[in-house]
């Protein structure tokens, strides 16, 4: 049960880009098409349940044992650039069509807050490691489906006469705010 | 002279949110109110101005190769300098602007200033580039702050001038949205003419 809510909360409730407003970049930037939605959503996924188990141990067995648990912002963002980066070369060993897939979205991770930001809520929020997993692959599933839902609306936006001023960014944002909006509605469910 | 140009490029002609479109998340996340918009600005522009100007200096000793992983590394201790100073000197809004203090590091205007200006230029001129970003951002933090808090809850830098709420919705994540993208395509229909 506990890890249903853990879920529900972060799918809908507390939608990472649509209610708490991290990860907005790649959100913005490859919102265009469904399928770089979905490799970008697939890619996210990935090295963040990557990232929060790793960061979980480094934390416990090393920052809060040395008490250097102050170099955390330090630690976590060096982890995570050297985790893309093994996670690339791993898959563009073992796995040709997922690192085509993939590959062009992963270097674009390590900037993506998203990934930083769970790492350092899972500590906040006291989780287990279980609970870090559950609760970064849940945050993952929210990103990628508000990623696929504006990506959606935006490629029926191409036929639309939208004034210049509005082109691109603005009118995406536009858009974010009426999902976001729309995702309030699910404010409630848990209490 | 061409400092002074290079200061006032970042408010205006490259203005970090508002023409770049970098950046965004602290922007949506902290700009509720004037003073946390203000906050998180001034928090920012101490850490581009921090690691551009020790970028600047060791240009010419870190490896073409990893580069990038060093000016992480340089920016994230600037990052954990202002974590640290917030949380001993200003409690609340550390408190208010959580988790969003240690995302610095990861504000694309920070590696994006240190590797398209400062590993190119002189200490002086990053410094002032630094400074110039940094309080163009401030800026637009602090007029979207404005805008925020008059509107949604009828307030100026705390200051309440109508009784009752206003549109909480500004106050929350949709009007944050709506608030950026209209002030975007204003400055994009300003750009214009």
């Amino acid at each position: 049960m506990e890890y249903i809510l853990i879920i529900i909360t972060a799918v809908f409730i507390n939608n990472v880009v649509l209610a708490q407003t991290i990860g907005i970049c790649p959100f913005l930037g490859v919102s265009n098409k469904i399928n770089n939605a979905l490799g970008m959503a697939g890619a996210v996924t990935f090295v963040i349940v990557l990232a929060t188990i790793v960061t979980y141990l480094i934390q416990i067995y090393v920052l809060n044992k040395l008490g250097l648990a102050f170099m955390q912002t330090i630690t976590f963002i060096l982890v995570i650039a050297a985790l893309v980066q093994i996670v690339e070369i791993i898959l563009k060993k073992i796995s040709r069509p997922l690192y085509q897939a993939l590959g062009i979205y992963l270097p674009l991770i390590t900037t993506n807050c998203a990934v930083l930001g769970v790492a350092i809520l899972v500590i906040k929020k006291n989780y287990n490691l279980l609970e870090g997993v559950v609760y970064g692959f849940s945050t993952a599933l929210g990103f990628g489906l508000a990623l696929i839902i504006l990506a959606g609306i935006r490629e029926q936006l191409e036929l639309a006469d939208i004034p210049d001023g509005m082109k691109g960014v603005p009118v995406s944002l536009v858009i974010a705010g009426i999902l976001s909006l729309a995702f309030m509605g699910f404010t409630g469910i848990v209490k | 002279m061409n400092q002074l140009k290079n200061f006032t490029n970042g408010f205006f002609r490259e203005n970090p949110i508002l023409v770049l479109v970098l950046g965004t998340c602290p922007t949506l996340a902290t700009s509720s109110s004037v003073l946390n918009g203000l906050g998180m600005g001034i928090a920012t522009t101490f850490v581009l101005i921090g690691s551009n100007t020790v970028i600047a200096l060791l240009s010419g000793i870190i490896p073409d190769k990893v580069r990038i992983p060093a000016f992480v590394v340089i920016i994230a201790s600037f990052v954990t300098i202002v974590d640290l100073v917030m949380q001993a000197y200003t409690p609340s809004l550390y408190e208010t602007l959580g988790i969003f203090i240690p995302l610095i590091v990861v504000n694309c205007i920070v590696l994006g200033r240190a590797e398209a200006f400062a590993s190119k230029n002189s200490v002086l001129s990053s410094f002032i580039d630094g400074a110039g970003m940094g309080l163009g951002f401030t800026m637009a933090l602090g007029i979207l702050g404005a805008f925020r808090e008059v509107v949604g809850s009828g307030a100026i830098l705390g200051h309440k001038f109508i009784k009752g709420d206003g549109i909480l919705v500004f106050i929350l994540a949709p009007g944050a949205f709506w608030a950026l993208g209209y002030l975007i395509a204003l400055v994009n229909r300003l750009k214009k003419s």
